[in-house]
C-alpha cells in the first residue's frame, strides 16, 4: 500500500516547485549570518516570538531570531523528541508546549539541527499567540540574563475595544523606547515606514500565493506552504522576502496556466487547521495524496496576512497595536470558526480537517466548537488528528492511519 | 457472488463468507504476533469449515488494524466504514453503532443507506477499550467471561475515575484492599467505560436506535450501563464481534 515511488517519475518531477532550492539558500544565509559573531556583524540579535512585532527591530538593524521557527526545525529533523525529554529531565512537564521545551532544552546544550541558536542580546516577546510565551521568555531571560520586552495583547473575543486600543498602543510607545535604550541609538521614523511597506507587501504577496490554490486543481497545498510560510515569518520586513515571493507568486502562476496540480488528480479539497505536524508533514502530505485529497488552505500559514485589513500602510507604526492584536489567534472561538467558514466558502472545500495539537492550547480549545459549527453551517465532514507539533510521542501512525482512510471513505 | 471480508484486530482476527446476503459462516482467533499470518489462517479455516476452495471467493476486503497486511484482499477499507455497513445489514433500522474493540472505541453515526455520517474515535490511550478490561480481569482475578455476569449482581457500583489504564489499575488495587467487592468494582469499570464511549459519541451526535459491535459487546455488564446511562436499549447481535467481517464481505460484493 505504499505510495512512494522508486525511480523517477517525470510527472512527479514536473509536479516539483522550483523555487524550494532558493529558499533553502535563503534561510541558510539568514542563519549564517544570525549566527555569525556580533563582533563581526555590528548587529544585535533579537529572539522574538512568531506574531511578535519584528518591523521595529529590522528599522533598528537588530537580527531577529525565531525560537518557534527553530521549533518547526526541530521538530522536522526528528529531534523533537530527545530535546523534550531533556527540558523534564530539567524538570519542565510533559504537558509544556513542546515549542517551549525543545528550545528551553536547546539552549543548554546547543542542540537541534544547526547546533543551537544564536545567543539574544534581547527578547521580545507578544502573548497575541499563547500565554505560555510569557513564562517561556522569562526563563530564557534570567537564563541568558538579557533585557525582555513583554507585548501584552488581550484577546479580542470579538472586538478590538477603546481600552485595548489604548493600552497596546502604549505599549507599543514603550517598545520603541525599549529598542531605543537596548540599541543606544533614535529609532528612526521614516525607515519604519519604508519597512513596513516591505512588510505590507510581503503580507500581500504571501497571500496571493496562497490564493493560488483557488484554481482546480491547486498548483501547491498547505503543505508547500508549512514549507514557503519561513520567510514571511522570520525576514517580514526585508526587500528578500518581497522578491523571493514575486517569484513564487510568478512560478505558481506559470503552473495554474500549464494546468500542473500538486496533485496528479485533485479529487477532494480539504482545509487544515492548527500548526503543522513537523515530524510528519510528509507522511501525512503523501497519505491524502495518495486519496487525491489536496489540504488547499490551511489556518496557521495564513495567520500571517489575516490581519492586513487593520494595517494603515500612511501610518504603519500607529497601527502596529490593532494589526497584532487582532491576528487569528487572539481571537475567540465564534470568530475563529466564521473565520474557518470564510476560507471553507472561498477554497470550496469538500471537507475540514483539525490537528488537535497536544502543544497548542489556544489553538485547540476551541476546535470541537468550531468543528460543530462548521458542520451546522455547512454541513462539512470534519476528521479530528490528535497529535502535536514537535513531539513525536503523541502521534500514534495507525490510529491516524484509520481515521484519514476511514475519513476519505466518508466523503465518497 | 461469493464474497469474504477478514478483520485483523489488536487482539482477534475475524473472518465472515456471505454469498447473496446471507452469511455462510464466521471465525474468529487470536491475532497473536503476525497479523499477516492471522489474516491468511482466519481465513483458511473459514474456507475449511464451508467446505469452499480460495476459488470459490470472488471478492475479498480486508478490515481492521491489519488491513494493509491481508496481502490476498482485493482491497483495504477501514473498521469505521464496515461496521457501519455490517451494522445496517443486521438491523437495517440502526442511527448509530458503539464499536469497543481490543485497543479502541469508536462511536459512529450512519443514515439510512448504511453509511458512514461522523465518527470519533478514542484518543491513542486503551482506556475504555478490551485491553483495558483484559488489565482490570487480571488485577481482579476473574476470568474476563464471567465479567459481564458478575458485576449485574453489584448493589452500588464504584467510582473508577482514572481515564488511563494505568493509573484505573492502581485505583482498582487500593478498592479491592480497602475491601470494596469484587462485583462492585467489576461494575464501576464498565461505567467509567460506558462514559468514556458515550461522551464521544454525544460529541457526533449519537442517536437511536443504537447498536453495539465489537469484542467487548460480548460483556453484558458494559453493554447494561451503556442502556442505563443513555436511557435506551441498545441492539446487540450475536455477530457482534465478527461484524466488521461482515461489513468488509458485504462491501466486497460491491467491487
Amino acid at each position: 500500500m505504499s505510495s512512494t515511488v522508486q525511480e523517477k517519475d517525470p510527472f512527479k518531477e514536473k509536479r516539483k516547485i522550483k523555487a524550494v532550492q532558493k529558499m533553502k539558500e535563503i534561510m541558510t544565509a539568514y542563519y549564517i549570518e544570525a549566527k555569525t559573531p556580533t563582533q563581526q556583524t555590528g548587529k544585535k540579535i533579537a529572539w522574538i516570538t512568531s506574531g511578535g512585532p519584528v518591523e521595529p527591530l529590522i528599522v533598528m538593524d537588530v537580527i531577529p531570531v525565531y525560537p518557534e521557527n527553530y521549533g518547526a526545525m526541530i521538530g522536522a529533523s526528528k529531534m523533537g523528541v530527545d530535546l523534550c525529554e531533556k527540558a523534564e529531565e530539567m524538570g519542565y512537564a510533559r504537558d509544556l508546549c513542546s515549542y517551549a521545551r525543545a528550545d528551553i532544552a536547546s539552549a543548554t546544550i546547543n542542540g537541534g539541527p544547526i547546533g543551537g541558536l544564536p545567543k539574544p542580546d534581547m527578547l521580545i516577546c507578544c502573548n497575541n499567540i499563547c500565554g505560555t510565551v510569557m513564562k517561556w521568555y522569562e526563563v530564557q531571560a534570567r537564563y541568558f540574563n538579557v533585557p525582555l520586552f513583554i507585548l501584552d495583547t488581550p484577546i479580542c473575543h470579538r472586538e478590538y475595544s477603546k481600552e485595548i486600543k489604548a493600552y497596546v498602543e502604549q505599549q507599543i510607545l514603550e517598545y520603541i523606547r525599549f529598542l531605543e535604550t537596548v540599541c543606544g541609538k533614535p529609532f528612526d521614523y521614516d525607515r519604519m515606514q519604508e519597512v513596513g511597506a516591505l512588510s505590507i507587501r510581503g503580507q500581500r504577496l504571501w497571500q496571493d500565493i496562497l490564493d493560488t490554490t483557488l484554481h482546480k486543481p491547486a498548483p501547491m497545498t498547505c503543505f508547500d506552504a508549512f514549507f514557503f510560510l519561513a520567510l514571511i515569518v522570520t525576514l517580514r520586513g526585508k526587500q528578500e522576502v518581497v522578491d523571493y515571493y514575486e517569484m513564487l507568486l510568478a512560478e505558481m502562476k506559470a503552473r495554474i496556466a500549464a494546468g500542473i496540480g500538486m496533485l496528479p488528480n485533485e479529487k477532494y479539497r480539504l482545509l487544515w487547521d492548527n500548526l503543522p505536524i513537523w515530524y510528519k508533514t510528509r507522511w501525512l502530505s503523501e497519505k491524502f495524496a495518495a486519496h487525491d485529497a489536496s489540504l488547499v488552505a490551511d489556518t496557521y500559514t495564513s495567520g500571517w496576512c489575516s490581519s492586513l485589513q487593520y494595517v494603515d500602510e500612511n501610518n504603519f507604526l500607529g497601527s502596529l497595536a490593532e494589526s497584532y492584536t487582532r491576528i487569528f489567534l487572539n481571537t475567540g472561538t465564534d470568530e475563529m470558526a466564521k473565520r474557518i467558514i470564510e476560507m471553507a466558502d472561498k477554497y470550496q472545500v469538500n471537507g475540514l480537517v483539525l490537528h488537535s495539537n497536544r502543544s497548542c492550547k489556544p489553538y485547540s480549545l476551541g476546535q470541537y466548537d468550531i468543528q460543530r459549527i462548521v458542520q451546522e453551517q455547512r454541513g462539512l465532514p470534519t476528521l479530528m488528528i490528535e497529535a502535536d507539533m514537535v513531539d513525536e510521542r503523541n502521534f500514534s501512525e495507525s490510529q491516524i492511519e484509520t481515521r484519514i482512510d476511514a475519513f476519505i471513505e466518508m466523503l465518497k | 457472488m461469493i464474497s469474504a471480508g477478514v478483520d485483523i484486530g489488536s487482539i482477534s482476527a475475524k473472518a465472515a463468507i456471505i454469498q447473496d446476503q446471507n452469511i455462510l459462516g464466521t471465525h474468529v482467533i487470536l491475532t497473536g504476533y503476525n497479523a499477516r499470518n492471522a489474516g491468511e489462517q482466519v481465513f483458511n479455516e473459514l474456507l475449511m469449515r464451508l467446505s469452499i476452495g480460495p476459488e470459490g471467493i470472488q471478492r475479498i476486503v480486508a478490515t481492521g488494524y491489519g488491513r494493509n497486511s491481508v496481502t490476498f484482499a482485493h482491497k483495504a477499507v477501514t473498521e469505521i466504514t464496515c461496521h457501519a455497513a455490517g451494522a445496517h445489514y443486521l438491523q437495517p433500522e440502526t442511527k448509530s453503532i458503539i464499536d469497543i474493540g481490543g485497543q479502541d472505541s469508536k462511536a459512529i453515526v450512519i443514515d439510512s443507506q448504511g453509511k458512514v455520517k461522523d465518527f470519533a474515535m478514542n484518543d491513542k490511550c486503551a482506556a475504555g477499550t478490551g485491553r483495558f478490561l483484559e488489565v482490570m480481569a487480571r488485577a481482579l482475578e476473574v476470568d474476563l467471561d464471567a465479567f459481564g455476569h458478575l458485576s449485574l449482581t453489584a448493589d452500588n457500583a464504584a467510582v473508577i475515575s482514572s481515564l488511563c489504564t494505568v493509573f484505573a489499575e492502581s485505583e482498582v488495587i487500593s478498592l479491592i484492599s480497602k475491601g470494596e467487592k469484587r462485583a462492585n468494582i467489576i461494575a464501576g469499570i464498565h461505567e467509567s467505560i460506558a462514559a468514556r464511549v458515550i461522551a464521544m459519541g454525544n460529541r457526533i451526535g449519537l442517536q437511536a436506535p443504537v447498536m453495539m459491535t465489537g469484542g467487548v459487546a460480548k460483556n453484558i455488564g458494559v453493554v447494561k450501563a451503556l442502556e442505563k446511562k443513555l436511557k435506551t436499549g441498545i441492539m446487540v447481535s450475536e455477530n457482534a464481534q465478527v461484524n466488521g467481517a461482515i461489513g468488509a464481505a458485504l462491501i466486497a460484493a460491491t467491487l
